[in-house]
């Protein structure tokens, strides 16, 4: 099928949004509610009409939606699977590469982003459940020109050697001194357990975000 | 990862529709620490996603002096913790909140979660035994309620039926002269699984020189978690010594039977079950005393 | 102005790269879109040896959502033929069997069979829709074992050799190797004092955060591109042209920045899989690894059993060592034991020395370059026995080590003499250090506390082939292009050494590593050479500059150029004062004066200068009854010629340090009774997190190399050597009891201490 240039994507003027309360079927469409399978008391709003089914056909009866993520800010759209994770649709639908991709299992904090303001793993996170939420990435952190304390700090202290975990870590960084502007060498490392550094940077890391503290205390 | 579909009912009543149609080819999501890798690497495959989260129940999280803590089950643990009242009256809980996966984890993760995962060695599994956790359990049937400690039937399974679903968890108020604490091995200082985790919650004289009853629970050394009723029992009415310690940590020792995995063999497993459970019977002391 | 009057090195100007680190902005393998990109991936073996029956790839090709399918089948036979990758001599047979296997499966992951799909949802489906047909054989997996008469063995053609000839024995050992110095009986009778013991160490991976990747678009002429991250794109290229049997010409290595590497990114695995993808389906391939397939499909570092004797008099001198080192190969030959015999005794002058290595093959994946590679091994040997003789001595062992220390003339059991070298002075750094000279508190909650030190020792390679091409700027201001990688900071401090030449700024030089067509050949970044090797190129461009500049001047001035002098940045003209200007101010002008300044350089110095030499010192805390090792405090004492960078200095040593606690407590490959890894993820696979550390105190000494312009030595692979021996020492100081198996892991040490009444 050497025609096929980009990957299969079923025509986006198929898809709709989720809304909350509704239910996505890859299996095709529902034509107004209660219909089918589903009693009243689940009525979906309308998802995919038939014609998303010969698209759905080139990826095995897989259907994928337009979703729109709220990302540093802006708003994005980003056709996904039910199965995309947050990682996934950041990285490969939007281009935005900060967070990355290591273990897969939150065992490493190199996915980390905010989500509401909480830190979450994206790798764990399906893209369809980070709708209607504020997503957060290191991309994020600078305000135009200026880099955030922290980034700084980074930069600085030398906080960084081959820098793969740096987003990750940046973001738990970043976490920690938004609940406690003051945080004690114990409390940094412990608020940074999350994130796995294999270069040996985690020294200068400790004194970057103490130096990023002290600096956003003096309101710097 | 397989392909599936991804709901999200807003009431209790929608999401055990959708269970209940898909019977076992359907899970539940709340924070998604566990099942969202275990789907990724196949060991679990659903047809139907149903994300609780907007659920008002599973949400609650609620204290009261008199009547006690709800938890909804897809609370996440950060919630639990920063709440000031909760943390200081259940010091216990608090140590597995703290404990499970690191901040990121703790972002999304749920008692709830961790419990219906039911791992042999789920960090929080423990703490809410000895604090006679009680799991409220909505399905087609209605609703009902089974004890923490008989929530876990084996590696992965539980009571929940087709079509149910874990919708709180209650506690009891704490009583006067009481203190919870749990502990776990690991071979590093975070990040690992417990390769033996003991949950302890005692309840001591008002003199506080013996005890007036124990709860003992050891995790990941056994299929399921287990509330060791023995070696609370040894402790009722005992003076608050070593010596009975150590003999309700003995007890707790010859309950467990680990299997021997990569985290640990068989024998340090059950070494480790007495040495743990010493500490933390220790620590729940301290902090009846407190 | 740092100590040694220079007036850049030595400085710590912030890292080029740094900025787009913080940002997000820095693109990695993983993180590169092309339109039309196809994603690829690896079905591997279930088994960890087995004869491959059979392969069908109807049922995956017959998917949709599949673009292409190969296999060893298509991949050029290749004869035997050596290469060297700059920390390993590769055979290019085994590479390329090793990519795609033929005709047997050698360990559980080993790659045999590609596949190109849509996206990698259905590039994973498929792999499962490949159906391989295996004749399962028994394996073996433990290094002695592989040894013995009866073991299974994996290459039915391959003879062992030995002492440098090919004996008719079919073995899994490749090869056996001797050194031998003086006469090591004499040796030991002479002493007062012998000690010989015994040791092992398992599988421990290189760890690096990033996983592998690699794109690869090869169009419609026949030319391939490979966006790859590695530590050597021009290895890589000759890997490629080697696996592929294509012109060197035809290929292309974009490197993009690089998520940590310590040895493992050399190797290809994944691109040549990527090339033949894309080949057959016209569209660029993208490729990356999951952090299992990374454990289990590439280039871990070997396990071993060492066996080590020394001997030495009352007065406290060593008279004799001898060392058995067998390596696990794994499922290729090619173990650094060799290396490792060049590092396991050389901190030390002994007279009398013999070591025997063996490099043998076992069904587990083939091991590969980590960090002063063998090195770590062979000093968890050495440096038990150091402590345990200089105890029974009642010397302090900081103290035996420098009385018994290598100093330049020593020769090392593999023939080398040492040149200048600072392993003396590196010691009495420890010795004199703070934290040595501090006492231990003891613990106060019934654990127990001990201390113990540990030296060790790497090469530093010949400096290699390194090229910088550059051109100046208008302002004054340098582009540099050069071909190493950055794994550590080197594009700073290469364009460091560069602004010292020639007087200017750090900041004045932007640094930019290029692919190989931009450039010429580099060799990788690793061996400890980079700094060295590729600084060496800055130096001698900064000189090919100044004299350009000479040029330019003369005819500014019309003045004849070898009147002109350089010196402090500025150009001078001997007989008139007012004819001068800064390095900047010429360049403003020199366009004028014969068009852009450029310069491209190439060098490939002689002579290595004798290595670098590390001692190091560690408190611990022992809880007894569950054999959990917690460290206090941690020195780390390293010679680095000249630091260019201390900052990166500094954090290459803890770098290494962090790695090698890991290695030492907690990192081992798990492997069952069915040859496969049972925790290959980083959650069963323990690196040290943030809160398993304390902050590790560096000592910089410099005894500059002599065979250097700024007296540089490698930096980055010595401080992973001393640290499970550190804590070896420091677990028996604690205890009273001696672990001579690695990792020691809580349930070893309780083990141990249980057994052994501590």
């Amino acid at each position: 099928m050497a025609d096929r240039h980009d990957e299969a994507r079923p025509d986006e003027s198929t898809h709709s949004e989720i809304k909350p309360g509704t239910r996505f079927t890859r299996r095709g469409f529902l034509k107004g509610a209660g219909a089918g399978a589903v009693t009243a008391a689940v009525a979906p709003a309308i998802l995919v009409s038939e014609a998303g089914t010969a698209a759905a056909q080139e990826t095995e009866g897989v259907m994928s939606a337009t979703i729109s993520l709220d990302v540093n800010g802006s708003t994005h759209n980003a056709l996904v699977e039910a199965r995309t994770t947050l990682a996934d649709a950041l990285r490969d639908r939007l281009e935005i590469t900060g967070p990355k991709v290591v273990c897969d299992k939150g065992e490493c904090g190199a996915c980390t982003v905010e989500l509401d303001g909480k830190l979450v793993f994206s790798c764990m996170t399906l893209a369809m459940d980070a709708q209607g939420r504020k997503i957060e990435t290191v991309e994020g952190m600078a305000d135009g020109d200026s880099l955030h304390p922290l980034q700084e700090a980074f930069v600085e202290k030398d906080a960084l050697m081959c820098g793969f975990c740096t987003p990750g870590f940046l973001m738990s960084s970043k976490s920690l001194l938004d609940a406690n502007d003051n945080p004690t060498p114990e409390e940094v490392r412990e608020g940074l357990s999350g994130n796995i550094c294999r270069c040996g940077t985690y020294p200068h890391v400790f004194e970057a975000v103490m130096s990023a503290a002290e600096k956003m205390r003096k309101g710097g | 990862m397989h392909a599936f579909d991804y709901a999200t009912p807003e009431s209790v009543a929608d999401a055990v529709v959708m269970l209940s149609d898909h019977g076992k080819n359907a899970c539940v999501l709340a924070g998604g620490t566990d099942l969202i890798v275990q789907l990724r690497e196949n060991r679990r495959r659903t047809d139907l996603v149903v994300d609780v989260k907007k659920i008002a129940e599973l949400n609650a999280l609620s204290y009261d002096a008199a009547t006690g803590l709800t938890i909804g089950a897809a609370v996440p643990c950060y919630r639990i913790y920063g709440d000031a009242e909760i943390a200081a009256a259940y010091p216990g809980l608090m140590d597995a909140a703290r404990l499970v996966g690191g901040t990121g984890i703790q972002g999304r993760a749920s008692l709830g979660g961790n419990l219906c995962n039911a791992s042999p060695a789920g960090d929080t599994i423990p703490p809410m035994i000895v604090l006679s956790g009680e799991a409220e359990i909505a399905g087609p049937n209605g609703t009902r309620k089974v004890a923490v400690e008989d929530f876990c039937t084996a590696p992965g399974r539980t009571v929940l039926e087709d079509g149910e679903f874990l919708v709180s968890l209650h506690f009891p108020a704490p009583l006067a002269n009481s203190g919870a604490f749990y502990r776990r091995f690991i071979p590093r200082n975070e990040m690992d699984i417990a390769v033996v985790g003991v949950g302890a919650s005692v309840v001591l004289s008002g003199d506080r020189s013996s005890f007036v009853s124990a709860r003992i629970a050891v995790g990941a050394v056994a299929p399921t978690p287990l509330f060791v009723r023995e070696a609370g029992e040894a402790l009722a009415g005992q003076p608050v010594s070593d010596e009975t310690i150590r003999r309700a940590a003995d007890l707790a020792r010859d309950a467990a039977r680990p299997i021997s995995d990569m985290r640990g063999t068989a024998e340090y497993r059950k070494h480790l079950t007495s040495v743990l459970t010493r500490r933390v019977v220790e620590g729940a002391v301290q902090r009846a005393k407190e | 102005m740092s100590q040694n009057g220079h007036k850049v090195i030595g400085t710590r100007p912030i890292r080029h790269d740094g900025v787009d680190k913080v940002t997000g902005r820095a693109i990695y393998g993983a993180d590169i879109q092309l339109t039309g990109l196809l994603h690829g991936t690896v079905k591997r073996s279930p088994h960890p040896h087995a004869r491959i029956k059979n392969i069908d790839t109807s049922r995956a090709e017959a998917h949709p959502g599949v673009r292409a399918v190969v296999t060893a089948h298509d991949l050029p036979q290749i004869a035997d033929k050596l290469a060297d990758l700059g920390e390993a001599i590769v055979n290019l047979r085994d590479a390329s069997n090793n990519v795609l296997a033929y005709g047997k499966v050698l360990y559980k992951g080993h790659a045999v069979a590609g596949v190109a799909a849509i996206n990698l949802h259905v590039a994973q489906e498929a792999v499962e829709l490949i159906d391989v047909e295996y004749e399962v054989l028994p394996h073996v997996t433990g290094v002695l074992e592989a040894m013995e008469d009866g073991a299974p063995i994996l290459h039915e053609d391959m003879k062992t050799t030995s002492m440098g000839e090919e004996t008719d024995k079919v073995s899994n050992i490749a090869n056996h190797f001797q050194h031998k110095m003086g006469e090591p009986d004499d040796g030991f009778a002479e002493a007062d004092v012998v000690i010989e013991r015994e040791f092992t160490t398992q599988t421990v991976h290189q760890g690096y955060i990033e996983t592998h990747n690699a794109t690869a678009l090869w169009n419609e002429e026949g030319q391939l591109t490979i966006w790859t991250s590695t530590q050597g794109a021009f290895s890589v290229r000759d890997q490629m042209a080697e696996i592929l049997q294509m012109p060197v010409s035809k290929v292309k290595i974009v490197p993009l920045e690089i998520g940590g590497g310590f040895g493992g990114k050399i190797s290809v695995y994944l691109d040549p899989v990527a090339a033949l993808l894309s080949k057959k389906t016209g569209h660029p391939v993208k490729m990356t690894m999951t952090r299992d397939e990374v454990f289990e499909g590439t280039g871990p570092t070997p396990g071993s059993y060492l066996k080590v004797k020394m001997g030495a008099t009352s007065d406290g001198r060593l008279t004799a060592a001898t060392a058995y080192m067998a390596y696990e190969a794994g499922a290729y030959p090619g173990s650094p034991v060799g290396a490792g015999a060049g590092c396991i005794f050389t901190p030390y002058d002994i007279p009398n020395v013999q070591i025997d290595g063996y490099d043998v093959c076992v069904n587990k994946p083939k091991t590969n370059a980590y960090r002063a590679p063998g090195a770590t091994n062979a000093a968890y040997a050495t440096e038990t026995v150091v402590d345990e003789i200089s105890e029974k001595l009642g010397v302090d062992p900081l103290e035996f080590r420098v009385k018994n220390g290598a100093k330049e003339g020593t020769r090392r059991a593999d023939g080398p003499v040492h040149p200048r070298i600072g392993c003396i002075e590196t010691t009495e750094a420890a010795l004199n250090s703070e934290h040595y000279r501090s006492s231990l508190a003891k613990s106060a909650n019934g654990k127990v506390r001990g201390r113990g030190v540990a030296s060790g020792y790497w090469f530093n390679f010949n400096g290699g082939r390194s090229a910088i091409s550059v051109s100046i700027n208008p302002d004054g201001t340098i582009n540099m292009l050069e071909g190493s990688t950055d794994i550590g900071g080197s594009r700073a401090s290469i364009a460091m050494q560069l602004a010292e030449t020639i007087g200017l700024e750090a900041t004045d030089i932007k640094p930019y590593v290029v692919d190989t067509d931009s450039i010429g050949y580099t060799d990788v970044t690793g061996g400890s050479r980079t700094t060295f090797g590729t600084g060496y190129a800055a130096h001698a461009t900064g000189q090919a500059l100044i004299r350009e500049m000479k040029e330019r001047a003369s005819k500014l001035w019309d003045v004849p150029a070898d009147a002109i002098d350089f010196e402090d940045g500025v150009f001078s003209y001997r007989d008139d004062a007012e004819k001068r200007g800064s390095f900047k101010e010429m360049a403003s002008q020199a366009g004028d004066a014969g068009g852009p300044v450029v310069a491209q350089v190439s060098t490939n110095p002689d002579g290595s200068g004798g290595g670098a030499f590390a001692t190091h010192v560690v408190d611990v805390e022992v809880d007894r009854e569950t054999g959990k090792v917690d460290i206090l405090r941690y020195t780390a004492v390293q010679d680095a010629g000249t630091a260019i960078h201390p900052s990166y200095v500094e954090g290459q040593m803890q770098g290494g340090v962090v790695q090698g606690i890991g290695w030492g407590l907690n990192e081992e490959y798990i492997y069952n009774d069915d040859g496969s890894m049972t925790n290959a993820s980083f959650l069963d696979y323990r690196m040290p997190t943030t809160l398993d550390l304390p902050m590790i105190e560096t000592i910089i000494v410099e005894v500059p190399n002599e065979s250097h312009p700024y007296g540089v030595r490698g930096v980055g692979e010595v401080p992973i050597v001393p640290p499970p021996a550190a804590l070896a020492n420091a677990i028996y100081d604690a205890t009273g009891v001696r672990l001579r198996d690695l990792p020691m892991s809580p349930p070893r040490v309780q083990k141990a201490l249980a057994e052994n009444g501590g």
